[in-house]
């Protein structure tokens, strides 16, 4: 098909008189922006596929009743680790979600335009984006050295750090969309700035605020470099004081799928499967919040 | 309120005022919030301290040296930085020029291209790909992605640059193992596309559409539009979007570890293995003691000092934007 012939055909197309090289320029860069999209959600089908495929043969019964297995040893599962995960997560989230919120309502409510609110808001973003990893160095300065000891506590405490961000910012956006006509409203009735701020404020920010801390534990869940100096892993179930090393979900999957046996390698799929679904259901979750609340 | 008329109708029982909630109750939650805001600072502080004080003997014993040596000898502990730092620099700037365009057509895509009953779902898709943990990313490369590439990509290059000057010694991979600086920059790639596509969307969204119609009104093509009138409008703020993918590059841990081959030496090909800060430690920590683990600290101070540099500029050009 030759260019001339395309013109001809199409004589009333506001096309007709564009110089050819700028058309092909133009659907030169339709292509390649439309192929780039593709490739990247290509990518994301791939690597779901890929957890599919590998991870569903390693469910099992075992995979949710049973603890991991040692070195290779056959059966067992990751009930373990997938518990402890769930403790560390909410253990992260209990502690980063009153100190989030707090922050993100001071910010919004009392800080406003002043220097010092824009300085946090600054730092609060760059703590966003900064490396988890240094936050599980910080904890194990902080935490594991003095304490001589790898525990569930200082695990928890990585996490919630990593939280602790995400909730500020998605606090401080969502109490910024409340109209300032309601807290007018509450104060005319005599209400003090605090009890304007929990009772009208707050609720009618809930849906945005829940999906900060829903996406913080998203963030939070798949985390692996931070407790990989702080709660550590074993093979056993966690100890109730959360002393010693808590069993968990990330780091798991990334010393049994650099192990080289097969068993360890297939729990391993498993976990994965497990791990990216959950937070992919969070997310979407979190996002038809934000949707309906609009 | 009816309870306490009911109440005071009782002879001889006290009448309930409702009262409003105590003075200090206002105090405390003011003081609490503000507390909690005031901890952020602290919590920035106290990491840039902890790394600092952590990293210290290392620095006092090898001193700047510790930052140009190439030796990475834990039996006669002697540390230097060199080979991780190249790494770190390295893959992530190989993420940045793969993923940079990448990001940039998907946030064209998204804005003038697609249908708009197809723009939801490929947004939705492309943020996902952000949700996707990053050990996830490790495994997919490591079992996946590595053997294709050193069968597809890896040996056949070897083959073709294989004595040229320069390119035969950059893109020739001694052991096609698949392993690698380049290999892991490619899987950083995909992992910073999801944040620089959705901030430069959101920036080209921002766009009053009246320079857009006006454009396309003297008979620009869609190209003009985009090359002209976009870039140039949201130029500063996608730069800031691009630093912000590298903030997160120079940091990625998880799935680097996994690809990028763990190896401690530099080597002049990016097709071979390296390491980057961020994998070393992650590797070595848990057997590390002694100076070993003061090195690793410090390893990860100068990641924190080059990231947070990073992540200033980043912030600084791109005004706040709505996702993270």
């Amino acid at each position: 098909m030759t260019m001339t012939t395309t013109t001809r055909e199409l004589p009333r197309q506001p096309w007709g008189r564009v110089r050819q090289s700028r058309r092909t320029a133009d659907r030169m860069m339709k292509i390649i922006a439309t192929g780039f999209t593709f490739t990247a959600i290509f990518v994301l089908f791939w690597i779901l596929g890929m957890l599919l495929v590998k991870g569903i043969g390693g469910l099992s019964v075992a995979t949710f009743t049973a603890v991991t297995p040692g070195p290779g040893t056959e059966g067992g599962g990751i009930a373990n680790a997938i518990v402890g995960s769930f403790v560390l997560t909410f253990l992260g989230i209990a502690i980063a979600t009153p100190i989030g919120v707090l922050a993100g309502t001071w910010l919004a409510e009392y800080g406003r335009r002043s220097k010092l609110a824009n300085l946090i808001r600054f730092i609060n973003d760059i703590l966003l984006s900064a490396p988890s990893i240094l936050i599980g160095l910080f904890v194990y300065v902080i935490l594991v050295e003095p304490f001589r000891g790898y525990s569930g506590w200082a695990g928890g405490v990585a996490l919630g750090i990593i939280a602790i961000p995400v909730i500020v910012r998605t606090t401080e956006d969502m109490l910024s969309l409340v109209p300032g006509p309601l807290r007018e409203a509450g104060a005319a009735l005599g209400a003090p700035p605090s009890v304007v701020i929990t009772s009208v404020t707050w609720r009618a920010a809930k849906a945005g605020m829940v999906t900060g801390i829903l996406l913080a534990l998203a963030r939070i869940a798949g985390e692996t470099a931070p407790l990989l100096f702080t709660a550590l892993n074993n093979n056993f179930w966690f100890s109730p004081t959360l002393v010693g090393g808590v069993s968990n979900l990330p780091v798991t999957i990334y010393q049994f799928a650099s192990a080289p046996y097969e068993n360890w390698q297939q729990l391993a799929w498993a976990g994965s499967l497990i791990i990216t679904i959950s937070i992919l259901v969070l997310s979407i979750v979190a996002r038809r919040i934000v949707a309906g609340s609009k | 309120m009816t309870a306490a008329t009911d109440m005071s109708s009782i002879p001889g029982a006290t009448p309930i005022v409702r009262k409003t909630p105590k003075a200090t109750f206002d105090l405390v939650f003011r003081n609490a919030s503000f507390a909690a805001a005031l901890l952020v600072l602290v919590l920035l502080a106290a990491i840039m301290a902890s790394m600092v004080i952590g990293g210290w003997p290392a620095f006092r014993e090898f001193g700047l040296g510790f930052i140009t040596s190439s030796v990475w000898d834990t039996q006669n502990e002697q540390y230097g930085a060199w080979p991780a730092i190249v790494g770190t620099l390295s893959t992530a700037l190989i993420a940045l020029v793969i993923g940079v365009p990448l990001s940039l057509g998907i946030a064209v895509y998204l804005t003038q291209l697609a249908p708009a009953w197809f723009k939801k779902p490929v947004a939705t898709a492309i943020e996902l790909l952000a949700a996707v943990p990053s050990i996830i990313y490790g495994m997919w490369g490591l079992f996946v992605f590595v053997p294709l590439f050193a069968a597809y990509v890896q040996i056949p290059l070897s083959n073709i640059v294989e004595g040229m000057p320069i390119v035969g010694t950059v893109l020739y991979s001694r052991s096609p193992s698949g392993l690698g600086i380049f290999t892991a920059g490619i899987i950083l790639a995909f992992m910073i596309v999801p944040f620089i596509a959705s901030i430069t969307r959101d920036m080209l969204e921002q766009i009053p559409s009246v320079l857009r119609e006006s454009a396309y009104g003297i008979g620009a093509t869609t190209w003009e539009v985009v090359r002209h009138v976009l870039v140039p409008q949201a130029g500063v703020s996608i730069i800031g979007a691009v630093m912000l993918g590298l903030g997160r590059a120079l940091g990625e841990t998880m799935a680097v570890t996994f690809v990028v081959g763990n190896a401690n030496r530099l080597s002049a090909s990016i097709l071979d293995p390296g390491s980057t800060i961020a994998s070393r430690i992650a590797n070595e920590f848990n057997e590390a003691m002694g100076l070993q683990l003061n090195a690793l600290i410090a390893l990860g101070c100068i990641l924190f000092f080059v990231t947070f540099v990073v992540l200033v500029i980043a912030r600084l050009l791109v005004a706040r934007v709505k996702r993270y």
